[in-house]
């Protein structure tokens, strides 16, 4: 008998707030996080979704004492302090760190590498923070980091290697990413349009997200998500180019549906990773439309976040699920007229409806693609 | 129980496969070595030499193995420490002067880790689970639990499990195939 995998909290910091409730009701009054940032010396803004320093910073000190942290540590450690109270951290308890780039910043006009600029540092320095005792791991699979690492400690805790786990996402804007982004073209002329006929491209965001996920969950739970399913599958195409087929999300999706025991009818409501680039929507939409998901409804959180690379699946499971608990369909913002050749049940407006199974994708670089299908018990 | 059928390994020079060695280079120099590996092993394959070091090296450790199996049920589980900090520093200095500021999106497309799966996955037209992780050291255990996992959970029937740790001149490969 397979053991069964539970999401039993969560908590966010992003550019719309310090925690889930002030998140979840900026969305209810569809405020945006992009807006224009000078980002780069010399160059024009960019369209991106930024945390306020000064916010962050005014939080981070009536949490913390000390200071010695980076920008993108202080987002982490902020995100993860409300879960690490109240859940008891043990010799079987996992943390799982979902990053693109970590502490990249710190590479600017470097001789040498700095010891801040390796991932595991970072995960070390965090986890070190609140005591955990196991050795972290980093899932660093580039845009679906953020979905993988919830099917990573689904799978570990499965294993038995582990009880429960924290996994925690973050990626920061940096001139790194702008850039690199920014060189293939591929970002945004104004905020970002996922699926719209008049998508240009992508806005970068940054946010901090953290998951609680156990076997054994408590009573006092204010809610539990089954991890029912996953998959993660690769196109085997292009490194940087998506899939015209969109094979591997298909049979992402189609494995985590198989593992879950659902049916495409039985979806009620997809977070797709819809970046607004015109190949990834495109991508997306015939990969929906093989596995017969096409009339579910379906948004993209990028026009309020951006895209927050290896935080992105995470946050984005994260207000999936309250979605769920609201009963509540977010818009996904900036849609106005369907861009894909084939259909997608894009969401218009706010309204109610019963979710019980989600079904989360992310697609990335490297030809990477990941699903998860959450159940609400 | 998982049994361990083939392996390989790229350190100082050299690549083992299966504990018997089948390219030996004098030259310390990471990409010269991997170029004379190349044209030794007639790997045949252009867009190798397009590829950022960390994918060069993946690349030759799973290729050893995998050329003559079929991977169509093939999972890939790679690992390392530096993530692609190699590429990472090259790109960064390519963009730290302002007056000479030009990104290669060539060079920025690999400053991720995990395109070195998505290279070996292109060339054995693999569309199969693949995951990559950074560890702080080599975990042979933790690889082996993830792929395990994904073998009984059917997602796969063997695993192409690696260590690809890559920082300039230092570098080692170790890339094992699992199966049930």
């Amino acid at each position: 008998m397979k053991k069964e995998v539970y999401i039993t909290d969560y908590n966010c910091v992003t550019p719309l707030g310090m925690d889930v409730s002030s998140n979840w009701n900026a969305l209810l009054q569809n405020q945006s996080g992009v807006a224009e940032h000078k980002i780069i010396e010399n160059q024009d803004a960019f369209y991106a979704s930024m945390i306020d320093n000064e916010k962050l910073n005014e939080e981070f000190n009536k949490n913390f004492d000390r200071h010695h942290f980076t920008r993108l540590e202080k987002m982490l450690l902020l995100s993860l302090k409300p879960l690490a109270a109240k859940h008891t951290i043990t010799e079987k308890t996992a943390f799982i760190l979902s990053t693109t780039k970590g502490n990249i910043s710190l590479l600017k006009n470097q001789s040498a590498l700095p010891e801040g600029a390796y991932l595991s540092n970072l995960a070390q320095k965090i986890a070190a923070f609140f005591n955990f005792k196991t050795k972290p791991i980093v899932v660093s699979n580039a845009c679906v980091s953020g979905v993988m690492a919830v099917a990573v400690a689904k799978n570990l805790i499965q294993a038995g290697k582990y009880n429960d786990a924290f996994v925690i996402a973050g990626d920061e804007i940096s001139e790194f990413v702008i850039s690199g982004f920014n060189s293939f073209q591929a970002i945004g002329s104004g905020p970002c349009r996922p699926y719209d006929k008049n998508r240009d491209g992508i806005n970068i965001g940054e946010a901090a997200a953290t998951v609680y996920i156990t076997s054994s969950p408590s009573e006092n739970e204010k809610f539990r998500f089954k991890i029912a399913g996953d998959s993660a599958v690769n196109d085997a195409n292009h490194i940087s180019g998506p899939s015209r087929t969109g094979d591997g999300l298909y049979a992402s999706i189609k494995n985590a549906m198989a593992e879950a025991g659902v049916s495409s009818e039985q979806i009620d409501f997809i977070s797709a990773h819809g970046t607004a680039t015109l190949y990834n929507d495109e991508m997306e939409a015939a990969a929906f439309n093989r596995i017969n998901l096409q009339n579910v409804p379906l948004n993209s959180m990028k026009g309020f976040y951006g895209h927050c690379l290896g935080a992105s699946g995470l946050l984005e499971s994260i207000i999936s699920m309250e979605s769920a608990l609201h009963s509540t369909l977010i818009p996904s913002k900036n849609f106005e007229e369907m861009g894909t050749s084939q259909p997608l049940n894009i969401i218009k407006e706010q309204q109610q409806k019963e979710i019980k199974y989600i079904l989360k994708t992310a697609s990335g670089f490297g030809g990477c693609n990941a699903a998860v299908v959450l159940e609400k018990c | 129980m998982m049994k361990k059928t083939e392996s390989c390994s790229i350190e100082n020079s050299k690549i083992t496969v299966n504990e018997k060695v089948i390219f030996e280079s004098r030259s310390a120099i990471f990409s010269d070595f991997a170029k004379e590996a190349y044209k030794s092993l007639e790997l045949n394959y252009p867009k190798f030499h397009k590829m950022d070091n960390l994918s060069k090296l993946a690349f030759l450790s799973a290729e050893m193995i995998l050329k003559d199996q079929d991977n169509s049920r093939t999972a890939l589980v790679f690992a390392n420490n530096s993530s692609s900090l190699d590429t990472d520093f090259k790109y960064q200095e390519s963009i730290n002067s302002q007056d000479d500021y030009f990104p290669s999106p060539a060079v920025f497309v690999y400053t991720l880790p995990n395109i070195c799966v998505g290279e070996i996955s292109i060339k054995h037209k693999m569309q199969t689970e693949n995951a990559f992780f950074v560890l702080a050291e080599f975990d042979e255990d933790f690889l082996n639990t993830y792929s395990h996992q994904l073998l009984i959970s059917g997602k796969a029937d063997k695993v192409l499990c690696g260590w690809v740790e890559l920082y300039q001149e230092n570098y080692t490969a170790f890339v094992y195939l699992l199966t049930l």
